[in-house]
């Protein structure tokens, strides 16, 4: 997986066709850029626009002043959310990464009888449309007493998380040499120990690609967000976003400030590490 | 662990290879062990809770208060939920949408993958951009186009903005203004051909065509996706050697007959993936029209996801609700289970 991406060489071409070529190949390219930037550079020049100054036929100027514009009242209205999301987004990541790293391990290194059918029965988990276990869901947290709390939403996103975790950690132990099981074997130790001494330590990046790809998924999320938590304080920014956008009472302006607030998070983790978010992105649609 | 004397060291042996044995007896019984309690939860949230959701289904339930007795004749909720006009609206838009977003997605993907396939100065930069819509929420992608699609404003300025408006109007032709996702009408509708041959096709209520406001959502969604595809483009490219091309362009192929008949063939399991997922998100598409259009005007742009929230926690008729996510369960398996099946057999 982490040579996918690596340039495969040049292809020969006669060297003044290739630059013609190429001149064509960047008016494309930046005509693309501009078409996939163009929403970015909506959401925030109006984020950053005073209604006073600027109606909605002003959509593609810049801001006349920078006042922060809508961002001081989304920030009002969007912190508690953006809060919610962290306080959930986080251990979610976490407990879903780590079922998935011990069972990527077993499904992969200590695979026995029906092992495989069971992998896959776990990874259908993760293309099911999730209204179709909505009504069920609901109830169970009721009776267990997480209906409507932050904490149930939590725990549907580790269960929900498990099939894309594993599979990623499945992939990628399938990849660690065997004869290290084997050879920890011969040195005595035992399946735990083996997971955590010699497999865990070399998982560090499967857990870095895990963390990003579920960070971004969880913190997405719109469906589990709006239908498992009621109390508005404890919804998800995504949940917010969305109550926000269907009101008249507010300015456009605060809409498109609280879009970006809302993605600012997930926009950073993927500048900063958008190598890892690929890997997750490829590992989780293809078998390693 | 250093083991000076050999006598010490040959019963050290011994005694690893004791617990070694014991070890490895315990360790085939601790691997399903272990795996139990993630396997035994999956099996319970995904395949108890869908035989539930079914058996809601075949229930009378359409108040808030539960009620589990079955409805006679059992099944019925389905050809009722069939013969409502609306979730027959759904699915044609599922349809229209399906085909319009694939196109553009697996299109747009596989152009942009190629164009960043020759390694010129700033692909990592162009491919960042491209894929950056995907690392957004839907919600957060519906809100920016909801605002581009907003017929007063956004794209249609941009249209005023090349002049062809003033040229129209010389002539006395209507402005070119699209509603977008405010279009209720649908296009290139057959029910008319088809009533000329099936007389009762005159009498459905549901306009078979393609509503233009779910080309709109179509479009959003593909530059929200199409990142995706052009990343596992990118992905197969990476893989076909370049000894192959240098082939192809030692036999004079030009580019295009490059790609055309050498490199896109190639890359054939990659698209019957990216088919596959992207199939399978259009099928189950509900937060990204949620936020742009909802229904939309007169059921344009409702999709069967937007139905089952709508049966389940607006009207709370919660045999409907059921019945339709089964239905989308059950589209959504025909796309899946072969997939899956044939990974399981590569393993």
């Amino acid at each position: 997986m982490a040579t996918i991406l690596a340039p495969a060489g040049r292809v020969y071409v006669p060297r003044r066709k290739r630059r013609v070529g190429q001149y064509v190949v960047y008016a494309l390219l930046v005509a693309a850029t501009l078409f996939y930037l163009m929403p970015v550079y909506v959401m925030v020049v109006n984020g950053l626009k005073d209604k006073t100054y600027m109606t909605l036929s002003d959509m593609w100027k810049l801001p006349l002043y920078l006042n922060g514009g809508g961002f001081p009242v989304a920030w009002n209205v969007l912190s508690p959310s953006l809060w919610a999301s962290v306080r959930m987004v986080v251990p979610a990541t976490i407990g879903s990464a780590l079922l998935g790293a011990v069972n990527g391990y077993l499904l992969s290194k200590w695979k026995f009888r029906g092992s495989d059918v069971i992998f896959t029965l776990i990874l259908f988990g993760m293309f099911i449309p999730y209204q179709a276990i909505l009504i069920p869901l609901i109830r169970s947290l009721d009776l267990i007493g997480l209906y409507g709390k932050w904490q149930g939403l939590t725990l549907v996103h580790i269960i929900y998380g498990i099939p894309i975790t594993s599979l990623i950690f499945r992939n990628y132990f399938a990849n660690v040499p065997t004869e290290l099981v084997e050879a920890a074997r011969i040195d005595g130790a035992g399946l735990i120990q083996t997971f955590l001494q010699i497999m865990l330590p070399l998982s560090l990046p499967a857990f870095v690609v895990v963390g990003i790809f579920q960070f971004t998924n969880i913190w997405n999320d719109f469906l589990f967000g709006v239908t498992v938590v009621f109390n508005p304080a404890d919804q998800p920014v995504t949940v917010a976003l969305n109550n926000l956008n269907g009101t008249t009472s507010v300015d456009w302006t605060v809409v498109m400030a609280a879009a970006v607030l809302s993605a600012l998070p997930t926009a950073v983790v993927y500048v900063l590490l958008g190598r890892f978010f690929i890997r997750g992105l490829l590992a989780g649609s293809m078998k390693g | 662990m250093a083991v000076t004397s050999p006598a010490l060291a040959q019963e050290a042996r011994l005694a690893t290879a004791t617990v070694r044995r014991r070890r490895f007896n315990l360790d085939r019984f601790l691997s399903p062990l272990l795996l139990a309690p993630s396997a035994v939860v999956i099996f319970i949230f995904v395949y108890g809770f869908i035989g539930y959701t079914f058996f809601v289904s075949l229930t009378n339930w359409k108040s808030a208060k539960p009620d589990m007795t079955i409805h006679r004749p059992v099944g019925a909720i389905y050809p009722d939920l069939f013969s409502q006009t609306r979730f027959q609206i759904d699915l044609r838009n599922t349809v229209v949408f399906t085909v319009a977003f694939l196109i553009m997605a697996v299109l747009g993907g596989l152009g942009l993958a190629i164009l960043l396939d020759r390694h010129i100065g700033g692909s990592g930069f162009f491919r960042s951009v491209f894929l950056f819509p995907y690392a957004l929420s839907f919600i957060t992608t519906g809100v920016a186009w909801r605002w581009l699609f907003n017929p007063e404003t956004g794209i249609n300025l941009l249209i005023d903005a090349t002049g062809i408006n003033k040229v129209l109007a010389a002539y006395g032709v209507e402005p070119l203004k699209p509603g977008w996702i405010t279009d209720p009408s649908v296009v290139w509708q057959l029910n008319g051909p088809i009533a000329a041959v099936f007389p009762p096709a005159g009498e459905w209520s549901l306009k078979l065509g393609v509503p233009v406001a779910m080309v709109a959502v179509a479009i959003a969604a593909a530059w929200q996706l199409s990142g995706f595809a052009m990343a596992m483009f990118l992905a197969g490219l990476g893989t076909i050697s370049h000894e192959v091309r240098e082939a192809a362009a030692l036999d004079g192929a030009s580019d295009y007959r490059l790609y055309k008949d050498v490199i896109i063939p190639l890359l054939n399991p990659i698209t019957i993936s990216v088919l596959i997922i992207l199939t399978h998100v259009s099928l189950k598409i509900f937060d990204l029209v949620f936020a742009m259009s909802g229904k939309g005007p007169g059921f344009a742009t409702d999709v069967p996801g937007i139905f089952v929230y709508e049966m389940i926690f607006r009207a709370q008729r919660f045999n409907f609700g059921a019945a339709a996510a089964i239905v989308m369960l059950i589209a959504v398996s025909v796309v899946i289970v072969p997939y899956l099946a044939r990974q399981l057999k590569d393993l």
